[in-house]
Formats: C-alpha cells, structure tokens, sequence
C-alpha cells in the first residue's frame, strides 16, 4: 500500500518534470478512514485550482502526527481524532486552532445479510460469536472502550486489530462473525458486509479536526475552508460521515 | 593463518569502495543507534515490565521456541531429502521451500488464512478454529522461519559430503544409522546455526502473524505487534520494547559468530 504510494508519488514527480506548465504542490496528511471523501475533495480542489496539484497521504492519524512532529513536509493535517491533533498543536506545528469538520460513529459490521442476527451492543456478548473490535490505543478502540464502560458490556474479542480497516477485513473475509467499525466503513465496503446501528453508539462520536500546518501558504487555507465548507460537508455526509457537533462542555 | 597470508599475494581494497561501503555500514547501523538515543533509559525497567510487555514477551519466547522447535522437526528431515534426495523433479522443490524467505510475511498470513481459516479448504476440513489462537501464531512463524533453517541445514549437508555416510553404508550401516551416527553428528553446527536464525526470524515475525493469528494481548500478541501498537499511544514504550529486540537480536549475531569462524 504505503509502496505503491510511494511508487505513484515518484511516477507523477517524473511525470511533472517533462510538463511544462508551472505546478504548484499542496501536501495533504490525512486519516486513513478519509480515503473516500478526502480523493473527491482532491479531485474537487484542483478542478477549481488550474496547475495545482494536490498529494494526499493516506495513514493511521497517529503515525502521521508522529510524520508532522519528526518534519514530515506538509501543509494540512485532518485528523480522524482531537488527541491526535493536540499531539501536533502542542508541539507549535500548528497555524492556528485546529476546527472540527466530521463526526464519525461505531456501527456494528456482520457478514452480508446478518447471518447471526445481531440486533444490539449486548448481543456482541456472552454469545458464540467470533468478534473482532479495535485495540483502545487507536481511535476506534477508544470508542469502543467507551460504549462498553457506558452499556456496562463486557466484549471478549477474539483479537484487537491495530486499525479499523483491518477490522473490517477480517469481518468482509469471512474469518469474524462480528467486528465494530465506523459506520463510514461500513459504507465504503459496499455489499460486502452489512451494518447494524446500535443507540449507544452517539455516546462515543469520534470528532475529525483539521489544520493548516506552520509554514504552510494561501492553498493550505482554502483547501481547509472548502472541507469546512459546503461543498466539503456534502462529499463528507454521502461518505456518512456526520456535520460537526459543538465541543463538549 | 598468519603464516599461510606470507606465501599469498594479498590485494588491497580498492580505495573506490571504501565511501559506500562505509555509506553502507552506517545505513545498517546508525538507525540502531538513533533508536538508543531516543531511548528513555531511566523508565526503561519500568516499561519493560508493565504488563503488556511482560505478556508479549513470555508470549513471543513460547512461540518462538514451538516454532523453532517445529521447524528443527518438520525443516531439517526436509533439508536432507533436498540435499541427499534422488527424487525427480528436486530442484523445482527446493526453489518452492524458499518462497516464505521472499514473499512479504503479510502476503504470507493471508495465505494461511485462506487455507487454514473458516472459509479455507483446510480449516472447514479440520473444523476447529485457528485463527485468533497461540496457535496461528506458532503457525505464522514456522512459515516464515523454515526456510532459514532449511538452507543452512542444506548447505552443511552438501558441504560435509556424502563420503563418510558411503562409509559407513559399505561397512554395514542401515539408512537410519548412518543418519544418527555420521550425518547428525557431522552437520550439527550448521543445524544449531539454523536454529538460532529461525529463533531469530520467529521472535520478529510481524506480517504473518497480523494477518493470521490477529492481535490480542496474551493470546496472539507478540512483542513485534506489541511494538506497533505501543507507537499509537505511547511512543517511550514502543521504543523500550524495541530496545529489547534489538538485544536480542544482538545476541543472536554473538551465538552465530563462533560457529561461522569454525
């Protein structure tokens, strides 16, 4: 993935080199759970931006917050949590106050059809079921932590992957009856895989700030405002991703 | 040696290597160092023993040792078919033994996945689940890790020869005797060497084991997986744990050393 990443940057510096036109780069870091809105708002922001060519990182939000602080040359940060954010505000790289954009909820993700008829949070417990959830150190895990703290449910996982996709992957093959993602997985899998909303799941919204970095110029802010934006609220709410809610008291 | 290096027209090193090999070296090594740089050296007893470390290491340690153990079983009767074998068809053999050493692990842990897992021919076959237990993490590492053993082990047969073993069968020896009195015995070192690199490989195993076994603390979760995880929330931890790796490994090279002089 991160190899043919790097293969693909290479491929279009070469293929920058033999244009003629003046091109301007705008590198943007961005959490892995944004690949599906965050590819449109690139097609969209260069559609509008003649020679600018916009290069989006894909990764876990903790390693490219580790990226930014270890001088990871970029120029806007969308986060898919705020304590990931705070990692890179505290260590000055920041351009003023990060803004929230998104909310993101849990959803419970089950083989296509259901076939083990889940219909709640508690239903993931206490039953013959293979569940595969996040590990608390990232995001969603934290999420998860939170619902099980609130409901009183204790989960006994069969594993805690290190990131939501992988999650998602082990329900989509076959090899988890059960695994609790983001609900804008669960929209980006397709027929693969077949979601169930649970009611706790808005106690545990994950808020997705975004920032433009130290140093960077006039397209990190435009690129920022059209994500807060309208255009940028709409690709989002087709992903499932959620209008910014108000910060907690 | 001394003496032999007298009667022996030495050349130097062409003074055209000497940047990238140093170039070289300091690639190989410095990133070891910078690791021990960032090093929180005074928490260091205290990360090591929290209880996920302590938990990803006595698990790493067993799994390691099993998968160590399945590959001096299942690797070395293998090695000597490859090597003393008269079987057509041998060569093409060999050069599959050795997938695991150049596939990437992950493409790996899918593989036994998809044979071992519910929906894999196998794993339906067998009917208890693999996947998710210490098990699949043995499993992970043995594939990953015989081919290291295998080779060693092949190559310290052919270096040793079959002289001695057509000895001993002209002087009356069975098969399975010659094996345990003359072949064993002769190629030990390269068979211990092999043990030691397959140890070494199992213990950093990360790509198989992710894809197949899953991650969960005192189950499934190795100390490389430990450290991945540990990078999200608090990278002093990831970084000790890496510590620890590193000396291992290190430790390894030093068990590797006297045998390879030999």
């Amino acid at each position: 993935m991160r190899r043919a990443l790097v293969s693909l940057l290479v491929l279009t510096a070469l293929a920058g080199c033999g244009g003629s036109e003046p091109t301007q780069t705008l590198t943007v870091l961005a959490a892995a759970s944004l690949k599906e809105p965050f590819t449109e708002l690139e097609r969209m922001f260069e559609a509008g931006h003649a020679g600018v060519d916009v290069r989006i990182s894909f990764a876990g939000s903790s390693d490219l917050a580790q990226q930014i602080v270890n001088g990871a040359p970029a120029d806007v940060f969308a986060a898919a949590n705020e304590s990931t954010m705070d990692t890179v505000v505290q260590a000055g790289l920041a351009a003023g106050e990060p803004k929230i954009f998104a909310g993101n909820t849990l959803q419970i993700v089950t083989a296509p059809g259901n076939p083990k008829q889940i219909t709640g949070f508690a239903d993931l417990a206490g039953r013959d079921l293979v569940l595969v959830v996040c590990a608390p150190q990232v995001p969603c895990g934290s999420a998860t932590g939170q619902i099980e703290q609130q409901t009183g449910v204790t989960l006994a996982p069969a594993s805690e992957e290190p990131d939501v996709k992988a999650v998602l992957g082990k329900v989509a093959g076959g090899e988890a009856d059960a695994g609790l993602v983001y609900v804008t997985d669960v929209k980006a899998a397709g027929d693969k895989v077949t979601g169930v909303d649970f009611p706790e799941a808005a106690n545990a919204v994950n808020r997705y700030p975004i920032i433009a970095l130290d140093g960077s110029g006039e397209l990190a802010a435009q690129f920022v405002t059209l994500v807060l934006g309208e255009g940028g609220g709409e690709v989002l709410a087709s992903a499932g991703f959620q209008a910014p809610s108000p910060p907690d008291p | 040696m001394r003496s032999a290096d007298r009667h022996r027209v030495r050349t130097d090193v062409p003074v055209l290597l000497i940047l990238p090999a140093a170039v070289g070296f300091a690639l190989v090594t410095l990133p070891v160092a910078g690791l021990f740089a960032r090093t929180p050296w005074a928490r260091l007893p205290e990360l090591l023993t929290s209880d996920a470390a302590l938990d990803a290491l006595w698990l790493s340690m067993r799994t390691a040792t099993a998968s160590t153990t399945l590959c001096v079983l299942l690797g070395g009767p293998l090695a000597v078919v490859l090597a003393r074998g008269r079987l057509p068809g041998l060569r093409m053999l060999r050069a599959l033994v050795l997938l695991p050493l150049v596939l990437p692990p992950v493409v790996g842990g899918l593989a036994l996945l998809y044979l071992l897992g519910r929906s894999g021919p196998v794993g339906q076959a067998l009917g208890v689940r693999i996947p998710y237990t210490t098990t699949a993490v043995v499993l992970a590492q043995t594939f990953v890790a015989m081919p290291f053993l295998v080779v060693s082990l092949e190559g310290a047969l052919r270096t040793a020869g079959e002289r001695y073993e057509a000895v001993a069968a002209t002087l009356g020896a069975a098969p399975a005797t010659v094996l345990r009195r003359v072949t064993v015995p002769l190629v030990l070192p390269g068979l211990a060497a092999g043990a030691v690199l397959a140890f070494a490989r199992s213990l950093g195993e990360f790509g198989a084991t992710i894809a197949f076994a899953g991650s969960l603390q005192g189950v499934t979760r190795t100390l490389p997986l430990e450290v991945y995880l540990a990078r999200e929330s608090d990278v002093d931890s990831a970084v000790a744990l890496s510590v620890l790796l590193v000396a291992v490994a290190l430790a390894v090279i030093v068990a590797m050393r006297p045998r390879e002089a030999s």
